[in-house]
């Protein structure tokens, strides 16, 4: 009895090791990817490529999702706004709940789930099929080559990507409340352009899809470069890497937005 | 310069507390293809790794070109690796580039040629394991044998003075067996290289090589030329020469008594 | 892929990227305004500002002419010190007056700014002397309820 409860003792220790020790190890490969980020920047078409796989490949999921999050919300608000006899404030409603929270969240979970995958899985086949280690053969450093234009890219992406996502909100947005239901289009933009400001709302957006987007990379990128190289160790932190990234954005969220908005 | 380019005294190696290799002697001399054989899981690609620079040295030395490879640091390490050339198993082509940009590879990374005359040099090297023809194509649409060319073809971009290559013959039908055990003999000579070649083949390698090392439980149990590795008597060899069922290499993982297991003793 | 299409699309996203940021700057957000041109503030002490908060809008006949940039407490007359950030395409002069006010019955508090009749106009760091505090509806109610009490005790006084 009283063993068994010291075994499950020792299995929480154990697990908590683990688990600080990998964080540890996230760490300093993170700090790697900085410190060899120099060639991938020399050689800009590397980054380019990179841009294109994470962010030009995960645009139509982007818009589209973006269209109709910015729809739905144009719906619920009115039906919501309209007992109060507010419904010119749609405008304020959508655009805020999009600019400050969805878009960027949202955009990022998105992200995590096509992109991020993508690079786990990627980076893992290398590893498994041996691409890492007959690149280390020919004396080039896999992070500088293979990691560092993969992070930038991403990390590139992800802002522009989550602007997007925004926009397109704000365009469904104006779609159903407007054009749809018949909210008086001036006050639609009025009232939004008096609540939303730029640098309290639009840019702390911004800040924080960079910080998504660095987030859910590295996860991704340390993923794969961590799996075990068989077919089910890629698998497995492919999972990982999308349940680990969508925990890290929604925390990251709330830490965020509670320095940000705080106290405004 | 010495005539052996490559030089191992008393080389061990241990995976934590597991000595996988114990006291290795083994030389290559410039020029040679040298096979190392071995039953599986003997520690053969240990020693590869370890003549390649990914592993250290437990004890002993490692001269590969006068240098003791378990003494350099990282950017000497990756200077050196710039002469070597390692062929891996399934060939590791990098599967998001074309055949003419896995060959270009290391010419884009470690040269500033012009595009002209990376073009001509990948070619040439294409060329020599007869695959100029397939130069647009992608990894995935290649045959095992010819990925396996294309990354020996790669392997060979920047005229390497050592290529090693790691079971070069596996999964590989007769045909292509045979290519591939002419190309690495034919480069060798022709380049001025040195090759080591890790396998489990013997007939085809016994063709092609220059002399031959036995690995067994981490230990050289025997070394020799092909024609004396023919006539050798030792249990061992045999048996690897002749695949046969039993002999030093038994059939049977260790087991405690058969009679035992089935619960049929008394 | 081809370089060149890589390229070309790359480019497409960056671009598209570019615009959606600007979108969200100009026509949802509010950069267009005046928050990049020259600014001048004043201050100005309420008794009580209630529920007004930094950045709520500065408007003069409804039109917007500023944003309130800092709120602060005065310890020594235990008033309530605000900041107004105005346009200085839009002089005051010194004898305006400002009050707090809200948009609709639970809308946002806003500042708004009535002119006075002086010929000088107000300068950077100026203080406005004429001000009015928001209105508390909960003193409201109590003042209503406190009246009717009295106006049905005493009923030969009027209700003031």
């Amino acid at each position: 009895m009283i063993e068994a409860l010291i075994e499950n003792v020792r299995g929480i220790g154990r697990r908590t090791i683990d688990r600080v020790w990998r964080m540890g190890v996230a760490a300093h490969f993170f700090v790697l990817v900085f410190l060899h980020s120099g060639p991938s920047f020399r050689r800009f078409h590397l980054i380019i490529r990179e841009i294109f796989s994470a962010g030009v490949l995960s645009l139509i999921i982007i818009l589209v999702s973006g269209l109709f999050v910015g729809m739905v919300l144009g719906l619920q608000g009115y039906e919501t706004l309209q007992t109060y006899g507010a419904e010119e404030s749609l405008g304020v409603l959508v655009s805020l709940s999009l600019v400050r929270e969805l878009g960027p969240v949202v955009a990022a979970l998105l992200f995590a789930s096509r992109a991020g995958s993508a690079i786990t899985a990627e980076i893992g086949l290398m590893k498994a099929t041996e691409q890492i280690a007959a690149m280390e053969m020919m004396a080039v450093d896999p992070i500088a080559r293979v990691v560092a234009p993969r992070f930038w890219g991403a990390v590139i992406s992800m802002p522009l990507l989550a602007a997007l996502f925004s926009a397109m909100g704000v365009l469904g947005g104006y779609l159903v409340g407007v054009v749809l239901i018949g909210v008086d289009a001036g006050s639609f933009w009025s009232q939004m352009q008096a609540a939303v400001d730029f640098k309290e709302d639009v840019l702390n957006g911004v800040i924080k899809s960079v910080v998504f987007g660095v987030a859910i990379t590295i996860i991704a990128l340390f993923e794969g470069y961590d799996a075990p190289p068989t077919a089910e160790g890629v698998s497995r932190a492919t999972t990982r890497t999308v349940v680990t990234s969508s925990l890290a954005i929604l925390g990251l969220d709330f830490v965020l937005t509670a320095f940000m908005f705080r106290g405004v | 310069m010495s005539d052996n380019l490559i030089e191992i005294r008393d080389l061990s190696f241990a995976y934590g507390r597991k000595l996988v290799l114990k006291g290795i002697n083994l030389t290559a001399h410039r020029g040679q293809v040298i096979a190392i054989m071995g039953n599986s899981g003997c520690g053969k690609t240990t020693l590869l790794r370890l003549i390649g620079g990914a592993l250290k040295p437990t004890s002993g030395s490692l001269l590969v070109d006068g240098v003791d490879i378990g003494r350099l640091d990282q950017d000497a390490l990756y200077r050196l690796r710039r002469r070597m050339g390692m062929l891996f198993q399934f060939g590791a082509l990098f599967t998001d580039m074309s055949v003419f940009e896995n060959v270009a590879f290391q010419l884009r990374e470690h040269t500033d040629l012009p595009e002209e005359m990376i073009r001509d040099l990948v070619f040439m090297k294409l060329n020599a394991v007869g695959l100029r023809g397939a130069h647009e194509l992608m990894p995935s649409e290649l045959s095992g044998g010819m990925a396996r060319r294309v990354a020996l073809a790669r392997s060979i971009a920047l005229d390497p003075m050592l290529i090693i290559y790691d079971e070069p013959f596996a999964g590989l039908d007769p045909i292509s067996l045979g290519v591939t055990g002419n190309l690495i003999r034919r480069l060798t000579d022709t380049l001025g290289m040195t090759s080591i070649v890790v396998t489990h083949d013997v007939q085809e390698s016994l063709k092609m090589v220059d002399y031959v090392y036995f690995v067994s439980e981490g230990v050289i149990v025997a070394q020799g030329t092909p024609a004396e590795i023919k006539a050798s008597d030792l249990p061992y060899v045999h048996q690897f020469v002749h695949g046969e069922e039993n002999g030093p290499v038994p059939f049977h993982y260790p087991a405690p008594d058969y009679a035992l297991d089935l619960g049929l003793a008394a | 892929m081809q370089r060149a299409t890589l390229d070309l699309w790359v480019g497409i996203f960056v671009v598209a990227g570019i615009v959606a940021v600007l979108f969200l700057a100009l026509k949802v957000g509010n950069l267009g305004g005046f928050d990049n041109s020259e600014t001048y503030e004043i201050r100005a002490s309420f008794q009580n500002i209630g529920g007004l908060k930094a950045r709520a809008p500065v408007k003069s006949a409804g039109v917007v002419v500023g944003r309130v940039a800092e709120i602060g407490f005065d310890s020594k007359s235990y008033e309530a010190s605000v900041t107004l950030k105005l346009d200085a395409r839009y002089p005051f002069p010194r004898d305006s007056s400002a009050s707090i006010m809200t948009s609709g019955l639970l809308g946002e508090q806003y500042i708004s700014l009535d002119a006075g009749g002086e010929e000088k106009m107000l300068v950077n760091g100026d203080t406005l002397k004429i001000t009015q505090g928001a209105v508390v509806l909960e003193n409201l109610i109590g003042q209503f309820l406190y009246n009717k009490n009295d106006s049905q005790t005493d009923s030969a006084e009027p209700v003031q």
